[in-house]
C-alpha cells in the first residue's frame, strides 16, 4: 500500500506524485491505519477527473506528525462495489455521505447512509431537506421531540430530533444542511481571488480568521516559488489566537448564560467585548474579516497595535482569572456541569473528533501541536487538555487555553518587536502551479480546519474542499446528550458549539 | 463563593454604555464610506476586483446593500474612497443605500414609514431574529446589541423565542433554498401588522453568494422590507441606530 508522506508546512503537491491504489487496497489500509488512535481521517474527498471520480484521502498522522495521502481512481463506466470504511470506522462517516450524496457513489453497507447537508449540485434531486429520514425507535414509552430548524436563540439553523424516555435521551439525531449556500461552487467559478478570500471568511463569521487563513495558506502553496518563511504567518497566528480567545470567552458566557448565572454571562459579554474590539482597532472589523488577505495584508501589525493587543489582553487574562475562579467555586454550576454530557476518549477516538472538544476528552488533537506551520515550528507549543470530557472539562480546557493563547500572542509579539513586522502588501493575480494539490491544516478555535485546492492543467482551481472542525465534531453532541435529561441539551450544545454554517457551506 | 463574586463585580464594574448617542467607533471600523473624484480607468479596475459587485465605476457608486465592506477599494483607490467609522447606515429604501461622490450620509425616509409601526410598537418592540444562511457574525452582533455594553433593551427592544410572540422578523444570511421554507412559515406565524428587517449585506442583496443556485431569495418577491441594515456583519450600532429611527425615537 502506497502513502505519500506530507507535511502541513510543505508546499503543493503534484497531483503525479500521489499514488493510485485500488479500492480494496485502500479500503485495507485506511481501515487499517485508523485502528491507531494517533490517526485520523483530515479529509476525504472526490474530484471530478477526465470524465470519472478521482478519489483523496488525507490521513493526518499525529505521532509521526505527518499527512499521508493516497487516492483512487472510479471512472465513469466503473460499477465495482464499494464496501464502506464507515461500516469498521465509523469517523468516515460524513465523508463517505458527502461523496455518497454529491455523485451517487454507493458506499456498500453503510451503516448511516444519510444525505449530509442536502446540496444544491446533488446528485438525487428528488430529495429535499424537509424530508429527512430521521432514525425511529418504535415504544409506548417513548416520545419524539423535535427542534428546529428555527431555533428560540439568536443562532444558526439546524434540526434536532430527540427520541426521549420520559426526561431521558435515549437518541439525537441531527440534521444539518440549512445553511448550505454552495460557497465551494462560487469559489471554484470565480477567478477573482479577493472574491474567493472572502467568500472564505464567510464560511463561519465567528472563525473568519481561522478559513481565511487556511484559505490563503493552501492558495500560496501552489504558487510556482515558494513565499518566504514570514513575518506575515507570525501576525496571522495572532489574529488566529486572539480569534480564539474571543471565542472562548464568548463561550464561557454562554454556558453561564444557559445556568441563568447571570454574573458569568455578564462578565463574559463584557470581556469579549474587549477581546473583538481589539481586532476592530486593528483591523477595522470585530471578527477579523479583512485582515488575512494572499501573500500580505492590508492592516499590518504596527508597535501600536502591539502595544495596544499586549494591555488589553493582560487586563483580559486578570479579570477572566477572576471569573473562572468564581465560577469553580459556584456549588450551583458546578452541579449541572460535571458529569454532564460526558463524552469517553474511546468514543472521541471512533468518532474521529478533532480539537478542544477532543482535547476535553483526553484525545489530544491540536494541529499547532502535532502538525506545526509557521510560527509553531519554531516556537514549539504544547497542547491543553483535560480528560473528564464533561461539560465542565469544556469549560475549564477553555480557561486554560484563554491562558495559554495569551501567553504565546506576547512570545509572538516579543519575536516580530525584535525582526519588524512586514510591509508586504496582498496581491491577487499570482498564477497558480497546474495539476497540484495543497492542503493546509490550521488550529481553529474548534478544532483542526482542512482546506484543499486541486488545480487543472491550466493552473485554474477545478476542486476546493473545506472541512470545518464541526463536520468531524457533531456527532460528539448526539453522544453527549444520551442518558442525559432533555433539559441538560442547550448547556451540552454550548459547551460544544459547533458551526452549522462552516458544516454545511 | 461570595469573595470571588465580589471580586468579579469590582472588576467589572459598570460596562453599560450611558450615552449610546454619543458612542463614537475606532477610526479604523469600516463603516459608511464616501467617494470624492476618481480616474475613470482605475474605477473600472476596482469595479473588475469588487468581490461582491458592490462598487460602479458608471455611475460612480458603491451599493452598500451589497458591499462586503473588505476595504478593497479604499485602498486601491489613493484616498478617493474612504470608509469612515459612521455606523449610521440603515435605511428604510433600498436606493437609499447607493453612495455617490459627495454623499456624506445614508438617508432615513421617515415619511416612508409606515404609520402603524410607530403608533404601535414605539414603547415596546419584540423581534423574532431567523438566520437563513447568515455565517452567524450578524447573529452575533445582534446578540450582542442585547448585551450588557449596548443593552438595547433599554428601550423595550427585545428578542423572542417565538414568532407568535414577535411583532417583526429579523432576517440574516442570504437565504438558502434550505432555509426558504422555514423562513416562509415563521414569517406567517408572526401576527399582523407585523415589520421585517433585512440584516447584512447578505440579507439585503445576497451579497458575496448573490446569483449562487443554492440560494432561494423568493422570500423578498412577496415581503419588502421595513429596514435595511447594511454590514458585514451589522455593528450593533447600526442595528440600534436603525430601528430607533424606525420607530422615531431619539437615542439617549
Amino acid at each position: 500500500m502506497h502513502w505519500l508522506t506530507t507535511y502541513n508546512h510543505e508546499g503543493g503537491i503534484p497531483l503525479a506524485d500521489i499514488p493510485e491504489v485500488s479500492y480494496p487496497e485502500f479500503h485495507g489500509s485506511v481501515c487499517a491505519r485508523l485502528g491507531d488512535s494517533s490517526c485520523h481521517i483530515a479529509d476525504y474527498f472526490a474530484v471530478e477527473q477526465d470524465g470519472g471520480l478521482r478519489f483523496f484521502c488525507l490521513l493526518a498522522d499525529d505521532r509521526a506528525g505527518s499527512v499521508d495521502i493516497t487516492s483512487f481512481r472510479y471512472g465513469y463506466y466503473d460499477d465495482d462495489p464499494l464496501p464502506s470504511v464507515t461500516a469498521l470506522r465509523p469517523q468516515a462517516h460524513p465523508f463517505e455521505r458527502q461523496i455518497a450524496e454529491r455523485y451517487g457513489i454507493k458506499f456498500e453497507d453503510n451503516p448511516w447512509d444519510k444525505p449530509l447537508r442536502y446540496p444544491f449540485d446533488r446528485f438525487n434531486k428528488e430529495t429535499s431537506i424537509d424530508g429527512y429520514p430521521f432514525y425511529t425507535i418504535e415504544g409506548d414509552a417513548l416520545h419524539e421531540v423535535n427542534v428546529g430548524p428555527i431555533h428560540a436563540g439568536i443562532i444558526e439553523p439546524g434540526a434536532f430530533r430527540f427520541i426521549c424516555n420520559g426526561e431521558k435521551v435515549l437518541h439525537l439525531e441531527i440534521s444539518l444542511g440549512y445553511q448550505h449556500r454552495g460557497i465551494l461552487n462560487l469559489i471554484t467559478s470565480t477567478p477573482n481571488r479577493l472574491r474567493q478570500t472572502v467568500l472564505a471568511e464567510s464560511i463561519a463569521g465567528d472563525t473568519a480568521v481561522g478559513h481565511s487563513t487556511a484559505y490563503v495558506t493552501a492558495i500560496e502553496k501552489l504558487y510556482g516559488q515558494p513565499s518566504p518563511a514570514d513575518l506575515l504567518a507570525y501576525e496571522r497566528a495572532v489574529a488566529l489566537e486572539l480569534e480564539r480567545i474571543a471565542m472562548h470567552i464568548a463561550d464561557t458566557g454562554a454556558l453561564c448564560m444557559d445556568i441563568g448565572y447571570q454574573l458569568g454571562q455578564v462578565a463574559c459579554e463584557a470581556l469579549r467585548t474587549v477581546v473583538i474590539n481589539t481586532m476592530l482597532c486593528w483591523c477595522g472589523n470585530r471578527f477579523g474579516k479583512g485582515l488575512v488577505r494572499p501573500s500580505g495584508t492590508r492592516y499590518p501589525l504596527t508597535p501600536e497595535t502591539a502595544a495596544m493587543i499586549r494591555t488589553n489582553l493582560a487586563e483580559v487574562v486578570r479579570r477572566y482569572t477572576e471569573v473562572r475562579e468564581d465560577l469553580k467555586s459556584a456549588p450551583s454550576l458546578l452541579a449541572r456541569f460535571e458529569d454532564c454530557g460526558v463524552v469517553g476518549r474511546e468514543q472521541m477516538v471512533t468518532i474521529g473528533a478533532v480539537g478542544m472538544a477532543a482535547r476535553a476528552s483526553a484525545l489530544v488533537r491540536d494541529i499547532r501541536a502535532t502538525h506545526p506551520w509557521g510560527p509553531w515550528r519554531e516556537v514549539p507549543f504544547a497542547a491543553e487538555n483535560k480528560r473528564q470530557g464533561d461539560v465542565m472539562a469544556r469549560l475549564m480546557l477553555r480557561g486554560r487555553e484563554i491562558f495559554a493563547s495569551a501567553r504565546y500572542i506576547t512570545v509572538l509579539l516579543d519575536q516580530l518587536e525584535q525582526t519588524g513586522y512586514t510591509d508586504r502588501r496582498p496581491c491577487y493575480d499570482i498564477a497558480l502551479r497546474p495539476r497540484t494539490l495543497a492542503y493546509s491544516l490550521i488550529e481553529g478555535w474548534r478544532g483542526e480546519i482542512c482546506h484543499c485546492a486541486v488545480t487543472d492543467s491550466r493552473g485554474n482551481l477545478a476542486a476546493f474542499q473545506v472541512t470545518d472542525p464541526s463536520v468531524h465534531n457533531w456527532l460528539a453532541l448526539a453522544l453527549a446528550v444520551r442518558g442525559e435529561g432533555i433539559s441538560d441539551f442547550p448547556i451540552n450544545n454550548k459547551s460544544f458549539n459547533l458551526s452549522y454554517c462552516g458544516h454545511d457551506l | 463563593m461570595i469573595f470571588s463574586q465580589l471580586k468579579v463585580l469590582r472588576s467589572h464594574g459598570r460596562q453599560s454604555i450611558k450615552k449610546l448617542s454619543a458612542v463614537e467607533l475606532s477610526p479604523m471600523f469600516r463603516g459608511r464610506p464616501e467617494i470624492g473624484e476618481m480616474d475613470p480607468g482605475l474605477a473600472a479596475d476596482i469595479q473588475a476586483i469588487c468581490p461582491s459587485g458592490a462598487f460602479r465605476a458608471e455611475p460612480l457608486s458603491i451599493d452598500l446593500g451589497r458591499c462586503a465592506f473588505c476595504g478593497e477599494c479604499a485602498a486601491m483607490s489613493g484616498g478617493a474612497v474612504k470608509f469612515t467609522n459612521d455606523y449610521r447606515m440603515a435605511s428604510n429604501r433600498r436606493e437609499n443605500l447607493i453612495v455617490r461622490p459627495g454623499m456624506k450620509q445614508v438617508v432615513f425616509d421617515e415619511s416612508a414609514v409606515r404609520q402603524e409601526i410607530c403608533s404601535r410598537y414605539r414603547r415596546a418592540l419584540k423581534l423574532r431574529e431567523v438566520s437563513a444562511g447568515g455565517d452567524n457574525s450578524t447573529e452575533m452582533e445582534l446578540n450582542a446589541s442585547m448585551n450588557v455594553n449596548f443593552d438595547f433593551g433599554r428601550y423595550g427592544v427585545e428578542f423572542t423565542a417565538s414568532p407568535r410572540h414577535a411583532d417583526g422578523l429579523v432576517v440574516s444570511g442570504p437565504i438558502t433554498r434550505n432555509m426558504h421554507t422555514a423562513l416562509d412559515i415563521c414569517y406567517c406565524s408572526v401576527a399582523e401588522p407585523k415589520i421585517v428587517i433585512a440584516a447584512g449585506y447578505d440579507a439585503i442583496s445576497g451579497g458575496i453568494f448573490a446569483g449562487s443556485p443554492a440560494l432561494n431569495r423568493e422570500f423578498f418577491d412577496h415581503v419588502r422590507p421595513d429596514l435595511y441594515l447594511p454590514g458585514n456583519p451589522v455593528h450593533p450600532m447600526t442595528f440600534i441606530d436603525g430601528v430607533m429611527k424606525l420607530l422615531r425615537r431619539q437615542m439617549k
